[in-house]
């Protein structure tokens, strides 16, 4: 205790350079590790928490009112500079969205719609692996969760991931813009984030556990209902398998093996 | 002796110098924190756990709640009483204990501790 994450990395900084680190960083990263202790994670309950997004049912005003509700849940603050932006659900248009999706004779409509995006909670997902801290893992229930008292913001995670999902904190949250955040911040109840740190969705995590639906998809659902659709792809009867078994949806970058769990009907 | 009254001076200046944090903090130190309890906290006559504990290993529940929470998905803490809290820093202890600086910060300011958590959790607004 009485050292916080900032004086630790600076202590660890030196001590790298003095070559101390050496041994240490090699254990941090040797693979087999990271493998096994993640399997030692304890059961929570088996499941695995999916979304549906029935692209062509949103609209803008279903999308802004969904970043809002999400942004204000998490307090995320709005910098106005792309460069440093902070962002856990964000509007992005088709082709790129779905870059592998694209042909030069695809119909307009799809071309340049927009929909949402946001961490796809992958099966499968990179940015765990190379996490040196874990402090992002993978939750029994499928969950991509991350834990902000252990992320030292090496940034592995934002390379890792193939989806820009990750943001980083350049600056203090706290600090951002009075004039484009007068109400900052906007959720008592739930931490910001500090200076030095990666942030991103977590589904909610706080929300679930209280039998809430997602911040987003109570949003969407005030305005139309199954535009968002949350559940459990594990339990066959679940709203989300049985709107997956009656349309066709795709993935973002299936090719890629990270198993997303976000699914788009186009 | 060469140069005497200089050197005994020169001691003099030297003690004093070594002795001046003594005369500078005499009279202002060791106040003893005195944390206040809010109605609230009043009201609810009792801690999470016992009041020696928390007094001597509250950071310890919190590195246990703040631990378990995120990591493991518990989010519920049952005291001996049978009470439930959700395991919260800023929506449970600041809850009963919203008044921070007459609280936390009394001790911690008498003990040069300052918890980094409020960088990231919120505290509460006080009327001062
Ligand atoms: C880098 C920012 C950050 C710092 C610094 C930080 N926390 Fe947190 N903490 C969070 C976030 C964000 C959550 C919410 C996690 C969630 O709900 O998924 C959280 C959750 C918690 C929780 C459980 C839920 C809650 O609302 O309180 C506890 C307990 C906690 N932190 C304790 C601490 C303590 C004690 C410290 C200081 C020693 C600390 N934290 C420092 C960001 C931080
Ligand atoms: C239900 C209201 C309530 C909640 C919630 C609560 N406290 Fe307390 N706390 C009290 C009361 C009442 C006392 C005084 C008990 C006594 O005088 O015996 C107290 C005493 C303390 C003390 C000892 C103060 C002293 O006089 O030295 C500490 C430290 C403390 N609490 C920290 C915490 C922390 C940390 C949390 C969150 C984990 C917390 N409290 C949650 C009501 C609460
Ligand atoms: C009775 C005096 C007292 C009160 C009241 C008190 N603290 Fe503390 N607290 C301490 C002491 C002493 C330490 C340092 C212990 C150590 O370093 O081992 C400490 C340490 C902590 C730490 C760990 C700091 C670190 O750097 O890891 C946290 C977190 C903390 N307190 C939170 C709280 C909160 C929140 C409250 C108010 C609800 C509170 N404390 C009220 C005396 C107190």
């Amino acid at each position: 205790m009485g050292v916080d994450r900032r004086q630790f990395l600076k202590i660890a900084g030196v001590a790298a350079l003095a070559g101390l680190g050496g041994k240490a960083a090699v254990d941090i990263l040797a693979p087999g590790d990271v493998e096994a202790s993640m399997k030692a994670l304890p059961l929570t309950e088996g499941k695995r928490w999916a979304m549906v997004i029935n692209m062509p049912e949103l609209n803008d005003e279903i999308m802004n009112k969904c970043i809002a509700a999400c942004h204000e849940e998490h307090n995320v603050p709005e910098f106005g500079d792309p460069k440093v932006e902070v962002k856990w659900l964000w509007k992005e248009d088709y082709h790129h969205s779905f870059p592998d999706h694209h042909n030069e004779y695809i119909d307009e409509k799809y071309e340049h719609k927009f929909l949402l995006l946001a961490c796809n909670h992958c099966s499968n997902p990179p940015c765990c692996r190379v996490c040196p801290t874990q402090a992002t893992w993978q939750r029994e229930d499928g969950i991509v969760m991350m834990d902000w008292h252990r992320c030292i913001g090496c940034r592995f995670c934002m390379a890792a991931c193939p989806y820009g999902s990750r943001s980083f904190n350049w600056g203090d949250p706290r600090k951002a813009p009075k004039d484009k955040n007068p109400d900052f911040p906007t959720n008592i109840n739930y931490p910001t984030r500090s200076k030095g740190v990666v942030e991103k969705c977590t589904f909610c995590d706080e929300r679930i556990s209280k039998g809430q639906l997602p911040a987003c998809v109570e949003a969407a659902n005030k305005l139309k209902k199954n535009v968002l659709i949350f559940g459990d792809l594990a339990d066959p009867d679940s709203n989300v398998r049985q709107v997956l078994s009656k349309n066709y949806t795709i993935r973002r970058k299936p090719d890629l093996g990270t198993e997303p769990n976000i699914f788009y009907i186009v | 002796m060469y140069d005497g009254g200089k050197i005994i001076i020169g001691l003099i200046i030297g003690i004093g110098f070594f002795t001046s944090p003594f005369f500078f903090n005499a009279g202002k130190a060791a106040r003893r924190p005195e944390p206040e309890l809010t109605q609230k906290a009043k009201d609810a006559k009792e801690c999470v756990l016992e009041t020696s504990y928390m007094k001597s290993s509250h950071m310890k529940l919190l590195d246990e709640w703040r631990q378990t929470f995120v990591r493991n998905d518990e989010r519920y803490f049952t005291a001996k009483s049978g009470k439930v809290y959700y395991k919260s820093l800023q929506g449970t202890c600041l809850d009963c204990h919203s008044n921070k600086s007459r609280f936390c910060d009394q001790c911690h300011d008498y003990m040069g501790e300052s918890p980094y958590c409020w960088e990231c959790h919120i505290e509460p607004k006080e009327s001062k």
